[in-house]
């Protein structure tokens, strides 16, 4: 099996892999970063989302071996573990923008994305049309949306670490 | 109010590990050894088993063993059950076809499974099932519940596939209604099937204990000693003390995951056989083709009014298609979960209802958020609209003039209401919507070239499921009561044992709300406990929005009894009389004294037994209750739907949603809201977008999410929400449930305001851009009666 060498969340990683393997089973199994849930087999919820490089990528639909060399954040490294929560999590869990929880890591990834290329002051518009490639059964996305839309600007205040970095 | 107690908007507990990617969902769960399953599945609806030859899959890499139900017959694993009786007109039981957790002799609809292969890895597994080879005869298929009685039978057991009829009201006063009538609105209704699509899979791990006999199943459930006593008892995989079933962290269930189904038996069964633990963890395209689906009614309904608009009789007929096999509890869901809901909010002398019950060579349906008041509720919201258009009264004034308004109402088709104000939640939603406006915007909108419509729901909905000898005495096989136990530890921090599970409801929050109200301690001393059978007490979980009307007064008893127990033994430290002692705010005082114990002191107290003697007073402080109801709880409330239609290319905007209801007593608000927004998607979702499509020889064709529909952000809009109050007398805390309304009320008002739109009553769901124009296109001009 080839080998893949890539760094998540700041740490240098190694493994073996079949060519096959998905960045996705490569993180959830390889390395135990659960926090980045596989919900479907078309690309088509982003409860997988993780940034890749500074951008958002569907973890299910890319091969752990295109992620050589790459700087890959899951869920998981968007906040110091010692540290204060992002703002975008503080955000969702401010505004109620989940409730299983089970998209919730995908659509953090994906806000933060949104905030990225469309800056920190979002429109509700904006952001429902941006969420596309995001699935929640919960919530009606009403609370996401507001969520969103908050944490972006949180962000924009207070010396917030952009995840995508 | 405290800032933790009920009716406080508190920050969910849960959301730290959810946001942090820290949530523990059976998926993330990982025992030692452990092996991969995956099912070789039917690719046809309807074929004979000739053979089955796993001998090549055997041999591919990492592969540990192929299996299938003969082995499964052989080992005696029992067959799947449904367990509610339901008997049809002539008394004769309803027709429950064997349904073996591997198919055997024959498949009855695509993603069956006749086979498992379990390996070391997925990969490994998964390669391995493609080689194993099976020999179909394939056999003619039935899909359309309309067309299941002449269609090919499915099971030996159901002549003409009909598995029960049933009906329930009295057919001849019905008829002797419609003689008098002055008008009689007729409609013809397809309740659109719908796949539930909880975003988290299904996943089932199985491991077994050679040395201490014990099977332990980790498994998306949200029921988990339901599903431990029917595997147990029924499918007969072991005692039920030798299996423990965890339900962890668990992404969405919306009904789809109360059933028990093939793949946790089979997994459980080849963990045991193989000595290695097994998972099985659904790909979504599994999840389509064995997820139980929801609604698939074909229903024909006419509603009597006299000439002043008053309701006289309604007359209900309807084709239930249950799929392939009798999921768990389908049978109940088109019948005492439907036909019982058909008065809605009104006073409707007699009713009468048909239900046939059909098999189809279709993926098995059951439950899904609403379960049949839904579909009773469309029904009844589309007669009263079109009535109120046909004999040209305001639709709201037509509501007014039949809301049932004093209670206790006792309906015509079981059902007791015993509190509730629609006329109080029809107005709040008038002025909130503000229909007084409605005529100008729809003029504004004329201007833009767009059809502006107006649709009301004015839904009622039976919940806190349920009183146990109310449910047993209509067939259900199992109480309905709930259980919480309350461990008070000697430093006074609290745990709740409770037999709900959340999958996204916010028990950990609002039940310890209520603890912390009740006993004065902080919030953050409470913690909530679900979903292990080895750790709570019997209960019987989470659906029918019962958690809060039931399971929450299962802890309200239990509290009761702790501080029962918790004065006895403060009268002992206080040396006072017991009945001295007053408890309040999380401090005991001697009544007209200054003498006190702190609630930390007691529990330790409690413990340490130094201020009394064991015969006088048992040590500790730990109680159990079970909860049983009296009557179900009736959340209702009004829906007003406005939208705009494109009158060049069909497609519908939702540009106003308002919703009213009344949940009784709310425990937090923010989580009632998320209930509620969560809800009307749903609803929103069938109304508009989502629609199972099988063709005719029984191929999913909408498969996946890239053919199924699933409301996105941008397809819906954001909703108002507001609230009214009648508290429920049915249990303790007041509360009536919200975890349904939405998806209940959503479908008719979306569906109203299209008609009122376009004005063509003829309009199929998902009303998606193609039917609406289609049916713009058939309009006529609205006639009045």
């Amino acid at each position: 099996m080839p080998a893949v060498s890539m760094t998540v969340n700041g740490k240098a990683v190694t493994g073996d892999v079949e060519a096959r393997t998905l960045l996705v089973q490569f993180l959830r199994e390889n390395l135990r970063l659960t926090g980045t849930h596989v919900g479907c087999d078309t690309s088509q919820c982003g409860a997988c989302v993780v940034h890749i490089d500074g951008i958002a990528a569907k973890s299910c639909t890319t091969l752990a071996l295109q992620c050589e060399g790459a700087k890959v954040i899951t869920i998981e490294g968007l906040a110091d573990p010692n540290g204060p929560l992002h703002p975008m999590q503080e955000a969702f869990r401010e505004n109620h923008g989940l409730q299983c929880g089970f998209c919730t890591p995908g659509m953090i990834m994906a806000a933060l994305d949104i905030v990225r290329r469309r800056g920190n002051d979002l429109d509700e518009h904006t952001i429902r049309e941006q969420l596309d490639g995001n699935i929640c059964r919960c919530t009606g996305y009403h609370n996401i949306v507001k969520a969103i839309a908050a944490g972006a600007k949180a962000m924009a205040k207070g010396g917030a670490r952009q995840a995508a970095e | 109010m405290s800032a933790t107690g009920i009716g406080a908007a508190v920050r969910r507990k849960e959301d730290l590990r959810f946001i942090t990617g820290k949530g523990k969902y059976t998926d993330d769960v990982v025992r030692p050894g452990e092996t991969r399953a995956v099912f070789v599945r039917s690719p046809h609806a309807h074929a004979k088993i000739n053979s089955i030859d796993g001998s090549a899959a055997k041999k591919m890499p990492g592969v540990v063993d192929v299996l299938t139900g003969k082995e499964l017959a052989t080992d005696k694993i029992g067959n799947l059950i449904c367990g509610w009786m339901i008997h049809s007109k002539d008394g004769t039981p309803m027709k429950m076809a064997p349904h073996p957790a591997l198919a055997t002799d024959k498949v009855c609809h695509v993603g069956d499974a006749v086979a498992v292969v379990i390996a070391a890895t997925q990969a490994q597994a998964r390669d391995a099932a493609e080689k194993v080879k099976v020999d179909y005869q394939v056999l003619p298929a039935v899909v359309d519940p309309g067309r299941a009685k002449s269609g090919p039978q499915i099971h030996d057991v159901a002549p003409k596939n009909t598995i029960y009829e049933w009906s329930l009201g009295d057919a001849k006063a019905v008829d002797a209604a419609f003689a008098a009538a002055k008008h009689v609105t007729k409609l013809d209704i397809v309740n659109n099937r719908l796949v539930p699509n909880a975003i988290e899979p299904r996943v089932a791990l199985a491991e077994y204990d050679a040395g201490t006999d014990q099977l332990t199943l980790w498994n998306t459930t949200q029921n988990p000693h339901v599903s431990r006593l029917v595997i147990a008892a029924f499918v007969g995989m072991a005692p039920e003390h030798k299996l423990r079933v965890i339900a962890p962290d668990v992404g969405g269930g919306f009904g789809s995951k109360i059933f028990i189904y093939p793949e946790e038996v089979v997994c459980l069964w080849a963990a045991r056989k193989v000595g290695r633990p097994v998972k099985w963890t659904a790909d979504r395209s599994e999840s389509f083709v064995t997820d139980a689906h929801g609604r698939d009614h074909v229903t024909h309904a006419e509603l009597a009014l006299d000439a002043n608009g008053k309701m006289l009789a309604m007359r209900v007929k309807t084709i239930a298609n249950l799929g392939a096999y009798m999921s768990t509890f389908s049978s109940s869901v088109p019948t005492y979960l439907y036909a019982t809901l058909l008065s809605g909010q009104y006073d409707i002398p007699q009713i009468y209802c048909e239900v046939d019950a059909v098999y189809t060579n279709t993926v098995p349906v059951d439950a899904y958020r609403g379960a049949g008041r839904p579909e009773a509720t469309f029904v009844v919201e589309r007669l009263v609209e079109v009535a109120a258009r046909q004999m040209d009264i305001d639709p709201a004034d037509l509501r007014k003039r039949n809301f049932i308004k004093s209670f206790p109402h006792q309906t015509p088709v079981i059902m007791a209401y015993d509190a509730g104000d629609y006329n109080a939640s029809l107005k709040k939603a008038l002025e909130l919507a503000d229909v007084k406006g409605f005529n100008k915007r729809k003029r504004d909108a004329a201007r833009d070239g767009k059809l502006r419509g107006l649709g009301y729901s004015t839904y009622i909905e039976a919940c806190g499921i349920a009183p146990s000898q109310a449910v047993g005495s209509l067939g259900c096989g199992l109480g309905l009561w709930e259980s919480a136990e309350v461990r008070v530890n000697p430093t006074g921090s609290v745990e709740v044992l409770t037999g709900t599970h959340a999958h996204g409801q916010g028990h950990e929050t609002t039940f310890a709300q209520l603890v912390s109200e009740r006993l004065g301690i902080p919030f953050e001393n409470v913690s909530i406990v679900h979903g292990d059978t080895d750790k709570v007490q019997f209960g019987m979980g989470t659906y029918g929005s019962r958690s809060g009307a039931v399971g929450m007064s299962a802890i309200v008893k239990a509290l009761d009894k702790i501080e029962a127990k918790a004065k006895k033994v403060a009268a002992h430290m206080l040396e006072a009389a017991e009945g001295d002692i007053v408890f309040k705010d999380g401090k005991f005082t001697v009544a007209g004294t200054d003498k006190s114990a702190a609630w930390g002191d007691v529990s330790l107290n409690a413990y340490i037994a130094h201020k009394f003697a064991g015969q006088e007073l048992e040590p500790g402080l730990k109680e159990t209750s079970f909860y049983d109801p009296t009557n179900f709880t009736f959340p209702a409330g009004c829906h007003i739907c406005e939208v705009e239609v494109d009158r060049d290319t069909g497609k519908t905007e939702i540009v106003n949603w308002t919703a009213v209801d009344d949940f009784g007593t709310i425990i937090n608000p923010m989580i009632v809201e998320g209930q509620v927004h969560g809800g009307i998607a749903q609803g929103i979702g069938q109304a508009l977008l989502e629609g199972a499509v099988y063709d005719k020889d029984g191929q999913l064709v909408t498969g996946s999410l890239m053919d199924y529909s699933m409301p996105h952000a941008h397809d819906l809009p954001s909703f108002q929400v507001g609230l009214t109050e009648t508290k429920s007398p049915s249990n303790p805390l007041g509360i009536k449930g919200c975890g349904e309304a939405g998806a209940i009320a959503a479908p008719a008002a979306v569906i109203n305001a299209i008609t009122d739109a376009i004005g063509n009553e003829e309009l199929a769901m998902p009303a998606t851009a193609q039917t609406v124009w289609a049916a713009l296109k058939r309009a006529q001009p609205r006639q009045a009666a």
